[in-house]
């Protein structure tokens, strides 16, 4: 395991950047685009996906040996589904602010294709070390691209930033972007930027029908341990 | 009867699912490429969705509800909507073979498709009459679809354009949304709901 620590950096990374699950995979756009009209409350709802990423990547990790291939996709589902509740449970004794705030988007983690994707894809096949980092990276991932959104439609929209006035003597606030149109603007505008950043990789031209593939793919993956 | 055709009106238009509240983003910009794709996933939807809402509320409210089980309600929503779906599914097989023909394809999309669970969560939070919670769920599986249809139409218009390098595929179909969400956006205010 001489190379482990140098994988073990490409996992954590790979979330973050490569295929950050948001902004390159186009994975979980509900919450992204639901819950970004402020920064805090992309990283409330950042940190809670991770943690119900990270329970649910050691999971089943540890139980993929014992579940059967064709039981796999509901014992997933009912695997998140726990992790989910409790994150619900938590945010609503500790956090009540933040769990007004998310609302219905708590509960709706569970079927977040970020989370299904990587218990499939990487957790089921992978030691319970290497899945706790690809949890942390894709989770730390997914906070980033929502706290960038949620940053932009909170500097434009109401001209603060955490909370704190940013842009009093600049501009005026313009409103639309924190409305739900705004959500599909800031999403498309960074989306396009990273685009023109990344010219050079060929992939790109193939988001868009990488989205289609991917969140039906993963919902198709939903079903297919039944066939 | 006028609560339920505010309801009804409300769940169009005014909180259009995709439009105003990004539930089912997914299938929206996967399967609006072409309009006929786009009815297929619509009437899917409807289809689930209703069934989805008469069953997740009963079981709310007679199974959850009298035992003090309310916290579980995540977990056993998603279940019973995975299962929904499989049932679905193979009845339709067996009995309605033109429909499943139709349809098939994207009922396995369904199950993940946060719209659904969006639904019943909602249903259950806004504490709604059983009637009320059918109404409800038609037809806010009836904005979706129109939503959905609507911007198939826009995106084949798209298609043919020239579009900058860096807007290519997912930016402009975003962008496209967004002003299709300005548009339903006109319907806040209507009969001051």
């Amino acid at each position: 395991m001489a190379k482990s620590s140098k994988g073990s950096l490409s996992i954590l990374t790979n979330g973050i950047m490569k295929e950050n699950p948001v902004l390159k995979l186009v994975l979980g756009t509900c919450p992204s685009l639901a819950i970004t009209t402020m920064a805090k409350n992309g990283i409330g709802m950042g940190i809670a996906a991770t943690f119900v990423l990270l329970g649910s990547n050691i999971v089943i990790s540890l139980i993929r040996k014992m579940v059967p291939d064709k039981v796999r996709i509901p014992v997933f589902i009912t695997v998140i589904a726990g992790f989910t509740t409790i994150v619900d449970m938590l945010l609503h004794a500790f956090l009540p602010d933040i769990y007004k705030e998310l609302g219905i988007y708590i509960p709706l983690i569970v079927v977040n294709c970020i989370i299904f994707a990587r218990a499939e894809m990487f957790a089921s096949k992978n030691s319970v070390g290497a899945s706790i980092l690809d949890a942390l990276g894709m989770g730390a991932g997914f906070t980033i691209a929502l706290l960038i959104m949620g940053s932009i439609r909170e500097i434009l929209g109401s001209g603060t930033w955490m909370g704190i006035p940013v842009t009093k003597n600049l501009f005026d606030p313009a409103i639309i972007m924190i409305l739900p149109p705004g959500g599909f603007l800031a999403f498309g505008f960074v989306v396009a930027a990273i685009q023109k950043f990344s010219v050079l990789n060929v992939k790109n031209k193939e988001i868009a029908s990488e989205c289609g593939m991917n969140c039906p793919g993963c919902a198709a993956a939903g079903n297919g341990g039944d066939e | 009867m006028k609560e339920i055709i505010l309801i009804a009106i409300a769940a169009v238009f005014v909180e259009n699912f995709v439009l105003s509240k990004f539930l089912g983003i997914c299938p929206f910009l996967g399967v609006s490429k072409k309009t006929s794709t786009a009815v297929g996933m619509g009437g899917a939807i409807i289809f689930v969705i209703t069934i989805s809402s008469v069953v997740t509320w009963s079981i709310n409210e007679y199974l959850l509800k009298p035992y003090d089980l309310t916290y579980l309600q995540t977990i056993v929503f998603i279940l019973v909507i995975a299962a929904l779906v499989q049932l679905v599914e193979t009845v339709m097989k067996k009995f309605m073979p033109p429909l499943y023909r139709a349809l098939g394809i994207y009922l396995p999309l369904i199950t993940t498709n946060c719209a659904v669970l969006g639904s019943a969560l909602l249903i259950v939070e806004r504490e709604y009459t059983f009637l009320n919670a059918v109404v409800f769920g038609v037809s806010s599986a009836v904005g979706f679809t129109l939503a959905l249809v609507l911007f198939s139409g826009v995106r084949e218009r798209i298609e043919t354009n020239d579009i900058p390098t860096a807007f290519k595929g997912l930016p402009i179909t975003l962008i496209a949304a967004a002003l299709v969400s300005v548009a339903f956006f006109g319907f806040q205010g209507l009969f001051g709901i």
